[in-house]
């Protein structure tokens, strides 16, 4: 008659002990992980969706995919030191950036709703990213690219704070140089070597040419980007569920249960985090 | 459909002879006209007369701190998942409280699954226990059709004066009945006392807010900008308790708690709410829910609307804990007969036969 506690074999909550395969500190906030899960299984994951990440006596939070579907055998996170970055809290990212390949970290997921990439093949794409926003949308665009005769033209606009803020330059200087890829970048605040524009995400907006029927829109950002976003590409024609959009929110349990993620009637954990605006307009807890 | 009889003398020798072998939990009286579900082993502790107790039976299904999973970090992240569960037979359920349960139900069931809370489930035996009458001005069981029973129970108690006439619902609420050997066919009388008790309530419990059953979840759908939450937003004190003792609340918080030796320790779950400012923030420092009013608004369409979408119930059982318990006297009764009459649907026949 007392309390049991008993292994549970189909718990939601098992971890899986992934191992970091190398590290790179991208900028003062933010860190770049390869992580394997064990025996080099598959993550098998779409583009947009994310995981948990665990540091067990510390705790567990989600954290976007970075890498695509199509590089297997293992895949990559970019993690900011939040405690760093805002000045409170962070603890789980904080004991994050002090780890280096061989340490190991707990996985879940992946979870969510990512990217709609078949419904995405043979359109063309423009993507929107700002800050930290590329991070997510990485796994989508060098899927594209990996799979780019299915898509058509394909248009990439960044945004950052400084050019020393600039995530994965080297790639971004790659898909520059592509000739199937446009690319256009903006910084708040520009260093004497800048070539690029200065000013908001939204300035590159206008200056795109594209055919609104067969454009998707796909941005990710900080949350307060994406009302001035969205009132460009509309701007531009494209259609409300051809704007897709992927929303941040604290998903604790991603498992639609423990609803810390929800946007009015959706767990943004399960239901989302990608969605199609004509979705988004009518949650007024959206955007 | 089956009834049996209990004597009211053998009563005490009832809840006696469950409590020999298992866990039996029921309505003990505490201080200040409060009651809590606490271990019995005897009938002679269980409240006669009780209102709905401080916390609803969820925190059987849904304990306030639950182990998920210990760990062990000396050799990498070793982790195992675990369930806690105790073996117990709950007494004295209320109508409203048994409808909290199948909420609690639908939520856990739904994929993914939380097989935590089913397990938990599956070791639990209810007896519910009718309200013959109103517990107090606060409940609002009429409104969501909760004063008579809906199921959810394995045997299910009526006070008929004299005795209890008793439902066996299910084969587990069967067996304790041959295996206590207390009962007694119930006959055409003991059936008609029923039959008339149900009818005599019928007139007892009216309408709580003067609205159309049906129409509730169209006054939600077009309140979402109403003053009415700033009105609300104005009063909270965002503590919480509203959450903490309603029935079909069961958002949580996951939290690692390392031991002494910094190398083992548990990963559990405990109530949150969301009527606390952080609850909604992300790690950037966006609060989705930053106002008060809109908290508020959040935890009333998540009994009136979002669960009508979603699972076709309300998950306001009208236990009236949240008003009851409210600090700065929120009260759901008032709330919702406001919204009702800024969407003109007042209607003071409805629900009257």
């Amino acid at each position: 008659m007392t309390l049991k506690r008993v292994i549970l074999k189909d718990s939601e909550y098992e971890i899986k002990r992934a191992r970091i395969l190398r590290t790179k500190q991208m900028t003062e906030t933010e860190k770049y992980f390869e992580i394997q899960l064990p025996g080099g299984e598959s993550l098998d994951h779409e583009p947009g969706q994310f995981v948990e990440v665990s540091l067990l006596g510390i705790g567990e939070a989600p954290i976007s995919i970075s890498s695509s579907p199509t590089k297997r055998g293992s895949f990559e996170l970019v993690v900011r030191d939040v405690g760093k970055f805002t000045g409170q809290g962070g603890r789980l990212t904080g004991a994050l950036h002090k780890l280096e390949a061989g340490d190991e970290v707990g996985i879940r997921g992946p979870f969510g709703k990512g990217f709609p990439v078949r419904i995405l093949e043979g359109n063309d794409l423009l993507f929107v990213a700002a800050g930290l926003g590329v991070v997510p949308l990485r796994s989508l665009i060098n899927y594209v690219i990996d799979n780019r005769r299915d898509f058509g033209k394909v248009t990439i606009l960044l945004g950052c704070r400084t050019p020393q803020n600039m995530l994965f330059a080297d790639e971004v200087n790659e898909w520059n140089k592509r000739l199937d890829v446009n690319l256009n970048c903006t910084v708040d605040k520009a260093d004497p070597e800048w070539k690029g524009n200065v000013g908001l995400i939204t300035s590159l907006i206008p200056g795109v040419t594209l055919e609104p029927e067969r454009t998707f829109g796909v941005v990710v950002g900080p949350p307060i980007m994406y009302k001035f976003v969205i009132k460009e590409l509309l701007k531009k024609q494209i259609p409300e569920r051809q704007i897709l959009l992927s929303l941040e929110r604290h998903m604790k349990c991603g498992l639609g249960k423990c609803g810390h993620c929800q946007i009015n009637d959706v767990y943004c954990c399960q239901d989302g985090p990608v969605f199609s605006y004509d979705k988004t307009k009518n949650f007024p807890e959206a955007v | 459909m089956q009834y049996v009889t209990l004597k009211k003398e053998r009563f005490d020798d009832f809840i006696s002879r469950l409590a020999q072998d298992k866990k039996v939990v029921a309505p003990v009286a505490q201080d200040n006209n409060a009651y809590a579900f606490e271990p019995v082993t005897s009938g002679r502790q269980i409240a006669k007369d009780y209102i709905p107790t401080i916390l609803p039976p969820k925190k059987y299904f849904m304990p306030q701190y639950e182990t998920l999973a210990t760990f062990n970090i000396g050799n990498g992240q070793q982790m195992e998942p675990v369930v806690e569960y105790e073996r117990m037979i709950l007494f004295g359920v209320r109508t409203c409280d048994l409808a909290g349960i199948q909420c609690l139900n639908m939520v856990f069931s739904e994929r993914p699954k939380d097989h935590n809370y089913l397990v938990r489930k599956s070791k639990i035996i209810i007896i519910g226990y009718e309200c013959n009458d109103y517990c107090d001005e606060y409940a609002s069981c009429r409104l969501v059709h909760n004063h008579t029973p809906n199921g959810g129970y394995d045997l299910f108690f009526t006070d008929l004066g004299d005795k209890f006439i008793v439902h066996i619902n299910t084969q587990a609420g069967d067996e304790i009945i041959e295996k206590t050997k207390l009962f007694e066919e119930a006959n055409e009388k003991d059936l008609k006392a029923l039959e008339a008790l149900r009818e005599k309530k019928r007139k007892i419990f009216a309408n709580e807010v003067p609205v159309v059953h049906e129409n509730i979840p169209q006054v939600f759908e077009k309140s979402y900008n109403s003053n009415i939450w700033e009105d609300l937003g104005k009063k909270c004190l965002s503590c919480g308790n509203c959450t903490n003792v309603c029935p079909t609340c069961y958002c949580f918080d996951v939290i690692d708690e390392p031991n002494l030796d910094l190398k083992t320790g548990k990963r559990y779950r405990r109530w949150d709410s969301c009527q606390s400012e952080t609850f909604a923030k992300v790690a950037g420092g966006e609060s989705f829910r930053e106002e008060r009013a809109a908290r508020q608004r959040h935890r009333y369409y998540r009994k009136f609307k979002y669960p009508v979408d979603k699972f076709a119930r309300l998950f306001c059982t009208g236990c009236g804990r949240c008003s009851r318990t409210c600090m700065a006297k929120i009260n759901l009764k008032e709330t919702v007969t406001a919204l009702v009459a800024e969407q003109g649907l007042t209607d003071k026949k409805a629900g009257k036969e």
